[in-house]
């Protein structure tokens, strides 16, 4: 009891947490734009693919939910380097966060595949469109649009994960928290400023996807 | 020293994996209990107390979950509570698993039609009766499918608690590793047994939503 808290020391070492910070949005965004690159790739593979692609595509997604986004990563990290592969911290969070992200990707916007009915897909072919043509504007948007709020909130819990990356020394948000603990003694006040800084960053994140909803969607 | 990596390493490896089995298990009770809590304040009438739930599952949802392990286990020591990484991950983990564990519970209650409630009402039964005899035994068919869903997130994410030095799988992980110098086999072993501990959940999970839709 009795014990007096102290944010200033941590306060002085903002441009090392904005830096943090930075890096963690950086990575929240690669990974959520090549994350749902190959959902929608391996989803397209999962729903219309051939037998043997759509079960490698099964077997990458269930290995990915049922293993540890931490273990992922020592994998790509720790493991890859011995057959040769050499990553810095930076590219191997990228790599982990990307692959998983991909399958819950896939699972989600697969999901959204399969609600589009047939007759619409087949409304789509006899206007004459292309098959990517029905793919892009007949199944993938009015996919997107349903499961727009699943994705997005995928996507918040992806930016939260990101912290996991400071386990390999990746120079994120979190990263920073211990290295700012290492130069202040801080410990408490240190981990209190980041989880509200991610409070924050995940509310601004829920704005910011309501927002896109309503430029995308809402006017179709 | 660098030694061989061979059988004993994969038997350490399993013992470990007991100690994520038992932090999921202490996290799922004492996070079981606070969700139950929280999903009730959820559907009370007094707005205040529904407020507080809110803000509640709000700050653990909008957080990393690493974040709150150091919290308690830098925290707890600051407001006189002895701690080893035990302790702290237990808390954390069981204050996480409620916040999401609320949420689940929450929705299940809110699928029942308020018709029910009404009926409830209309029979003369209070808020816990109604609860207790018409909502809950409806609710709970809608909630375990999730619930298992959630579980599984739940002990692939106790690997994070090898961060404070929680001697779990993930943990036991890094400890084999740096004396064998084996990254690809061990982390392989242990993805493989976090397979095996989640994939048997993920499947039951899926049957029972399927039976749930099927049932309706």
């Amino acid at each position: 009891m009795g014990y007096r808290f102290n944010f200033r020391d941590v306060f002085a070492q903002q441009s090392f947490l904005l830096e943090g910070l930075l890096l963690t949005l950086q990575l929240s965004f690669i990974a959520m734009a090549l994350g749902l690159a190959v959902g929608v790739t391996c989803a397209a593979v999962r729903v219309y693919g051939p037998r043997p692609a759509r079960l490698a595509v099964a077997g990458y997604v269930e290995t990915i939910r049922n293993t540890p986004l931490l273990v992922q990563l020592f994998l790509v990290f720790f493991g890859l380097p011995s057959l040769g592969i050499r990553l810095d911290a930076t590219t191997a969070s990228i790599i982990a966060l990307t692959v998983n992200l991909g399958a819950y990707a896939t699972e989600i916007v697969r999901a959204g595949l399969e609600a589009i009915p047939r007759a619409q897909i087949e409304a789509g072919v006899s206007l004459g469109l292309s098959r990517l043509q029905v793919f892009r504007y007949v199944v993938l948007m009015p996919a997107l649009k349903v499961m727009y709020p699943a994705l997005a909130s995928q996507f918040i819990l992806l930016m939260l994960a990101t912290s996991i990356v400071s386990q390999i020394s990746a120079p994120d948000l979190f990263h920073t928290a211990s290295i700012i603990q290492s130069r202040t003694f801080r410990d408490f006040e240190v981990y209190i400023v980041v989880a509200a800084l991610y409070l924050g960053l995940a509310l601004a994140f829920r704005l910011a996807f309501a927002g896109l909803y309503q430029l995308a969607f809402a006017r179709r | 020293m660098i030694r061989e990596f061979g059988l004993i390493d994969i038997m350490y490896l399993l013992g470990a994996a007991r100690w994520t089995v038992a932090l999921a298990a202490v996290a799922f009770l004492g996070g079981g209990l606070a969700g139950l809590v929280i999903a009730l304040l959820r559907v009370t009438p007094l707005a205040p107390v529904r407020w507080l739930a809110i803000v509640y599952v709000q700050a653990i949802q909008g957080t990393p979950l690493l974040a709150w392990l150091f919290l308690f286990y830098f925290g707890l020591p600051l407001v006189g509570f002895v701690v080893n990484p035990w302790i702290a991950a237990a808390t954390a983990f069981a204050i996480y698993a409620g916040a999401f564990l609320g949420e689940i519970w929450r929705g299940a209650l809110a699928a029942i039609p308020p018709t029910q409630w009404e009926a409830g009402a209309s029979l003369g039964l209070g808020f816990l009766d109604q609860l207790r005899y018409i909502i809950v035994p409806q609710a709970v068919r809608i909630a375990i499918p999730p619930t298992v869903g959630f579980l599984v997130q739940l002990i692939k994410n106790t690997s994070l608690a090898a961060a404070i030095g929680f001697v779990e799988l993930t943990r036991e992980a890094q400890i084999t590793n740096a004396s064998t110098f084996r990254p690809m086999t061990v982390f392989v072993i242990v993805a493989a047994i976090y397979f095996a501990m989640c994939f048997p959940l993920t499947q039951w999970s899926r049957y029972l939503e399927r039976r749930l839709h099927v049932a309706r």
